[in-house]
């Protein structure tokens, strides 16, 4: 049986991260080429005031692919693999949610597992440390940032495990309905007080050091000597579009693994399709 | 697999346990093990870690599907 669940993950994943995959060529790819040429503007004017300044000018590097390359088909690459990597853990997941988690049936269970994933490997991750188009981040502190990220996806998987198991527990007492939503309000209880006590990655000490007190690493307009500002800051309406086609494709890909999961499960779990539902004439 | 918890969760419309032996629990653990080294390969290589050392091919190929995926880049 385990198998059977892995090989159909592994699947619906792939499809998910097609779709995800469209989705992010059509309305993402736009937004990222914004921050790109936005990050391009910026490091020419960085260039003019150092040169003006005396300083030594900064050099760009030879990339080893081209934008055009990354963005139709790095990006897909990227993306596909993402949703076969979800499907593969999505399939686990279900797996062990099988028979553990009351009265459900097989293709509800296939929905409220992906939006599990959905929840604890993006979503709740994202509210502390949204996602950034290229030109946000500082080279300096990568190590410190991909290790809270993976910090703060760890916490969220420990704490909606532990909140199903909390639910269960509450069941027998309160009934499901409200059961559930202890469960829930536990959760976002520690997941608030566990965000409130990680650091913004602005207030990472590089950060402090180089720019000051500030919650983020978005640019903040580029200054010269006099103090005028000589380039903007990082577009708001760029952030927010990126941001927000970003939840929406994550949303696509688990909505997908969730659907096209469910059917399929259904299948697999019952002892023989179900004739009774068949239209009686053809 | 005990068959008797299969038919139990038939009957019933909920879902039966389906695990069952060390078989079972492998095929999970491998399956695991891929999944958490896509995840790896895709958000996190020549960023924080690098198995290749000083190289950013991985970095480059997948660069717009990790920022564009949550991780954090740059
Ligand atoms: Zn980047």
């Amino acid at each position: 049986m385990e198998r059977q669940f892995i090989v159909r993950g592994m699947a619906v994943g792939a499809i998910g991260g097609l779709l995800a995959f469209l989705f992010a060529r059509i309305f993402a790819e736009p937004q990222i080429q914004k921050a790109i040429d936005y990050e391009s503007g910026r490091e020419a004017a960085q260039s003019l005031l150092d040169k003006t300044a005396g300083m030594p000018v900064e050099h760009e590097h030879a990339e080893p692919f081209s934008r055009a390359f990354q963005g139709n088909v790095g990006i897909g690459v990227g993306i596909i693999a993402f949703g076969i990597a979800m499907g593969a853990l999505y399939a686990v997941a279900y797996a062990l949610a099988c028979g553990r988690t009351g009265k459900v049936r097989p293709r509800t269970l296939a929905l409220l597992v992906a939006g599990g994933g959905f929840l604890a490997l993006y979503l709740i991750p994202f509210a502390k440390y949204p996602a950034n188009p290229p030109a946000i981040g500082h080279e300096d502190t990568i190590r410190e940032r991909s290790g809270l990220y993976l910090l703060m996806v760890g916490i969220s998987i420990v704490v909606l495990v532990a909140g199903t198991w909390l639910g269960q527990r509450l069941q027998a007492r309160f009934g499901t309905w409200n059961a559930t939503l202890l469960a829930v309000l536990a959760c976002a209880v520690v997941l608030g007080a566990v965000m409130l006590v990680l650091p913004s990655f602005g207030e990472l000490s590089a950060n402090v050091e180089a720019y000051g007190h500030h919650a983020t690493e978005t640019p903040l307009p580029l200054r010269d000597a006099q103090g005028r500002i000589v380039y903007p800051g990082f577009p708001a309406d760029t952030l927010f579009a990126f941001r927000f086609f970003s939840v929406a494709a994550q949303a696509v890909l688990w909505g997908t693994i969730g659907l096209c999961f469910a059917p399929l499960a259904e299948r697999l779990l019952s002892p023989r399709p179900d004739t009774s539902a068949a239209p009686a004439t053809a | 697999m005990s068959t008797s918890t299969t038919l139990d969760g038939a009957r019933t419309g909920s879902t039966p346990v389906v695990l069952g032996g060390t078989r079972a629990a492998l095929w999970l653990f491998g399956t695991v093990l891929l999944g958490v080294a896509l995840y790896y390969f895709i958000g996190i290589d020549q960023g924080a870690t690098s198995v290749f050392g000083n190289d950013t091919h991985v970095h480059e190929f997948v660069h717009d599907a990790r920022h564009f995926l949550g991780f954090p880049c740059h």
